[in-house]
């Protein structure tokens, strides 16, 4: 039962299992655990980047392929939402047409962009994502009329997804609201996409991609045309991305570039694939997991650390808060090299 | 001759997960060419692109001319004066048949007596001297990449297949190349296909089957004998 | 032996298209430069544009240039070759706003001492860095393109961050030296000082980097590398050093570059180098991974095509260069000078 529902990809190691069920409990309990604005946004955070980060490991992971507009499919999924909420009013049929029509033309635009760059190097998939990527975000803050341009859109949803919707009292000491409905909402969106996306992996498909990824020249030999699966990889990819950003509009009432389409998101999306472990979709839920955390509560650690070096050189400006990046970069570096596998590599090989 | 100027001890390469040397054991004569002979894909492309350092020996050593260059890397090798000729020529398309040449005299300059001699064994490079290597007829390509490794007095040619795939006419002009290199006393340690091109240069032939030495010792016994060349190379290569 | 048919090749008469091929995209230039004539209603603003379209080409040119080489030569591919511009920027301005006697004075030579002096200081500095990024972070991830991607952005990050530590937050904000404020007039056009003057850097140093190329043994070495490095070290040349040699020339070039588009835009930021990225990117794509001639063409189409559309249309700039992209790449897939490797 649970090997069918997990796609027979079981994971295969006692600590792993041990906490992935511990994450998986306390995401699916968050509401009541951890009472709480800011908790619960964490983990609603939490469940929409593990779907972010398991889409672009399906590609970088799986399909050995780097993209660099993970967060514009991300971002036109947000935006697909949030203008069919605008224009056709709050209500599920525009969260479903927006979200439908998000991962339709993120799955579109990347068969385009598939098929261009793919067809002659796989790396200039890298180099022409890139590109689009950062053109499209331009794009849609100069297109302000539609898009609200800087300041983004915010936007209403279904009403029995607001804190405003009430349908009891309390339960165990938290409140039945609206808000409450739109955690769930956003907590098993994203378990049925994880979960298909695990299928997708372990399918026959999913076999072939990795085939591609270990040598290219011998799946191409032996007769598989490498193109097309690299291309319906990226696409679905994109569509799941597209949805998680659907998800995420959702859950924030507002798009923006910064929330959606920014280059940081990008950056730490390749972070938290890394970290996780590249290319076992279990990676994607320790990598987000851990991120998020850390990028809300390292922070503060960090401008205590800053604080006890006051008045060295260099040092408090070294460990300042806002320089978290600069030492997560490092850690990326030094994952990539000694540690390519990541946590969920190390805790299934690693003694 | 008691001090050969290469010598493979047991020489493993392995390709990937492929075994393709399995323990070469090999002795090239000063001043004399030495054929290596057998049938497509037993190793003999293999052997030279180990001992000039492409792969690596995982097992056994490669001594030249007194000096183990097992683990050298292939700049080091090629500096202590071994000239290669790869088995796809390895001409440079994109540059003229000038800095082809240019090139190939690492110590300096070209030196121009024996760039003459050069041209009169292969007068089209002459003609084609500032065209781009690239539009050369194959035949001319060919001409373009022993004459890289003749501008230069090296220690030992290794060449692989210098007739592969060229007209018969051209074929006359290596071999009458590799002849005139040979009467200068140089070594050379020559791959062929060509029984007629072997015959006519070997010195000492040494024939592969699957990644080991089978058989060594004069050319002309080789030669004359078809029924071992039966036996080595599972056909008679005279009929061609 | 028998004897061989007379070789005779037939030199077929070649069609006109592919005698024109060669040159194709040398002319592609001039072409968009016509068609921006012809599109742009005024003549003075159309040479306006079209200078500054150049200057802006001549600045991506240089700062691509050791990308493409890098990648032609050992097939690494640097994401965080944009860290250089930014260091570039930064070592270049600091340099400036310390020799600020020299350039506000209105002499035209103490303004250009002051400029090369932070120039060299500029290219010093990304040359060392080039150094030590080749050797920390690239050399390890050698013939895996998935990690140097990995890698080589993470380096960007780390080096951003860096200059944020080093120079702060802030943009910064820097006045061009005094004579090469303003612009002069020719045939009714005002052209800007100081794009002519990066025109002209930017031709001295294509004309210097293909006198290397094409006239030093070094230059062959590199060329003959980029198609068959194998054969080069089976010459007895070590590759390794001229790679190295070649990303540290790389470095101090895109830290050139980083100075002139710091003066260009006269403001510097941290990220400004990751920005330049996406432009020289689409360059090296069009022109052909490993062609410093086609990287030139592709960076003077870009700046001119950049400029010309941001006159007609402003905010369709950016997706013009994508547009070029794609079109180009459904004409020739592997950029306009596609470099043949052997194998």
């Amino acid at each position: 039962m649970m090997a069918t529902v997990l796609s027979g990809d079981l994971p295969r190691s006692r600590v792993l299992a041990l906490i992935l069920l511990a994450i998986l409990i306390c995401l699916a309990l968050a509401p009541f655990l951890f009472p709480g604005v800011r908790t619960v946004d964490t983990a609603a955070r939490i469940c929409i980047f593990i779907v972010l980060v398991a889409s672009y490991d399906l590609l970088l992971g799986y399909g050995g392929i780097v993209s660099f507009a993970h967060t514009m499919f991300f971002g036109i999924g947000a935006y697909g939402v949030a203008l069919a909420s605008t224009h056709m009013g709050r209500g599920f049929d525009a969260i479903f047409v927006g979200a439908t029509a998000g991962a339709v033309l993120a799955a579109a635009l990347a068969l385009l962009i598939g098929l261009f760059s793919l067809r002659v190097r796989a790396i200039f998939f890298a180099m022409i994502t890139l590109a689009v990527a950062s053109a499209v975000a331009v794009l849609v803050s100069q297109m302000s009329g539609l898009t609200g341009g800087e300041d983004g859109l915010t936007f209403k949803i279904p009403r029995e997804l607001g804190p405003a919707f009430k349908f009891g009292d309390r339960f165990m000491g938290v409140k039945l609201n609206g808000k409450l409905l739109a955690y769930y909402f956003v907590f098993f969106g994203a378990l049925i996409l994880f979960l298909l996306m695990l299928r997708v992996v372990n399918s026959p498909f999913g076999r072939v991609l990795q085939a591609i990824r270990e040598n290219d020249f011998r799946a191409e030999a032996i007769g598989y045309r490498v193109v097309y699966y690299r291309v319906a990889a990226t696409c679905l990819s994109a569509a799941a991305a597209a949805l998680a950003g659907s998800l995420y509009a959702v859950w924030l009432r507002y798009v923006g570039p910064d929330t959606s389409l920014s280059m940081e998101i990008m950056i730490d999306i390749l972070l938290m694939v890394v970290i996780g472990g590249m290319g076992t979709m279990y990676g994607a839920v320790i990598g987000a997991t851990l991120f998020v955390i850390a990028q809300n509560y390292l922070q503060n650690l960090m401008g205590a650390a800053s604080g006890m070096f006051e008045g060295l050189p260099v040092l408090p400006d070294l460990l300042s808060a806002d320089r978290w990046l600069l030492w997560l970069g490092v850690l990326f570096i030094l994952s990539v090299y000694f540690f390519p596998t990541g946590v969920v590599g190390r805790l299934r090989h690693g003694k | 001759m008691s001090d050969p100027i290469l010598r493979l001890d047991g020489v493993y390469t392995n390709i990937a997960q492929y075994h393709i040397l399995q323990g070469v054991d090999l002795e090239v004569p000063r001043g004399a060419v030495t054929m290596l002979l057998g049938r497509n894909g037993v190793g003999k492309t293999t052997t030279l692109r180990t001992v000039i350092g492409h792969w690596r020996a995982h097992k056994g050593t490669v001594t030249f001319d007194g000096e183990d260059i097992t683990r050298k890397p292939t700049p080091a090798i090629a500096r202590a004066g071994l000239g290669f000729v790869p088995e796809d020529m390895g001409v440079f398309a994109d540059l003229t048949v000038e800095e082809n040449m240019v090139l190939a005299a690492v110590s300096g300059p070209i030196d121009s007596a024996r760039l003459d001699w050069v041209f009169t064994i292969f007068p089209p490079l002459k003609t084609f001297w500032k065209s781009e290597a690239g539009t050369l007829s194959g035949g001319q390509k060919q001409m373009l990449s022993i004459a890289r490794v003749m501008i230069e007095d090296r220690k030992l040619y290794l060449i692989d297949e210098p007739t592969k795939g060229l007209a018969p006419a051209i074929i006359t002009t290596m071999a009458r190349a590799l002849k005139d290199l040979k009467e200068q006393g140089a070594s050379i340690l020559l791959v062929e296909q060509n029984f007629a091109v072997a015959k006519a240069l070997g010195d000492t032939a040494n024939v592969m089957d699957d990644g080991r030495m089978i058989w060594s010792g004069q050319m002309a016994e080789l030669a004359t004998n078809a029924a071992l060349q039966e036996q080595l190379m599972g056909l008679s290569l005279d009929a061609h | 032996m028998s004897i061989a048919p007379e070789h005779a090749p037939k030199m077929a008469q070649a069609s006109f298209a592919h005698r024109i091929g060669p040159w194709m995209p040398v002319l592609l230039v001039p072409m968009l430069v016509v068609l921006g004539f012809l599109a742009i209603p005024s003549t003075s603003s159309w040479l306006t544009l079209t200078v500054s379209g150049l200057a802006m080409g001549m600045m991506i040119f240089i700062m691509a240039s050791g990308l493409t080489l890098v990648f032609g030569l050992m097939d690494v591919i640097n994401f965080g070759h944009g860290a250089f511009v930014s260091v570039g920027a930064f070592v270049g301005v600091s340099v400036l706003l310390m020799l600020g006697h020299m350039t506000d004075a209105p002499s035209l030579g103490l303004n250009l001492v002051a400029l090369l002096v932070a120039v060299i200081g500029a290219m010093i500095a990304t040359g060392a860095m080039g150094w030590a990024f080749e050797k920390v972070i690239v050399m390890p991830v050698y013939g895996h393109h998935l990690k140097q991607i990995l890698v080589t952005m993470g380096g960007l990050i780390v080096v951003e961050q860096l200059i944020i530590v080093l120079w702060g937050p802030e943009e910064i904000y820097i006045n061009r030296p005094e004579a090469l404020k303003g612009a002069i007039t020719f045939a009714g056009a005002a052209l800007e000082k100081y794009r002519l003057v990066a025109v002209v850097v930017g031709l001295v140093v294509f004309a210097a980097m293909r006198w290397v190329l094409r006239r030093t043994k070094i230059g062959l070495i590199v060329r003959a590398g980029v198609q068959n490095g194998e054969m080069v070290e089976a010459l007895g040349y070590r590759l390794r050093m001229i790679f190295v040699g070649v990303f540290i020339a790389g470095s101090a070039l895109a830290g050139l570059g980083g100075v002139m588009w710091g003066l260009y835009q006269e403001v510097i930021t941290a990220h400004m180098g990751n920005q330049a990225m996406i432009l020289i990117f689409i360059v090296v794509i069009i022109g052909g991974l490993g062609s410093v001639e086609g990287c030139f063409i592709g960076a003077l189409l870009v700046g001119l095509l950049q400029n010309y559309v941001a006159f007609l249309e402003p905010k369709a700039a950016l997706i013009s260069n994508i547009g070029l992209m794609v079109a180009i790449l459904m004409w020739r897939p592997m950029g306009m000078i596609p470099v043949v490797k052997a194998k």
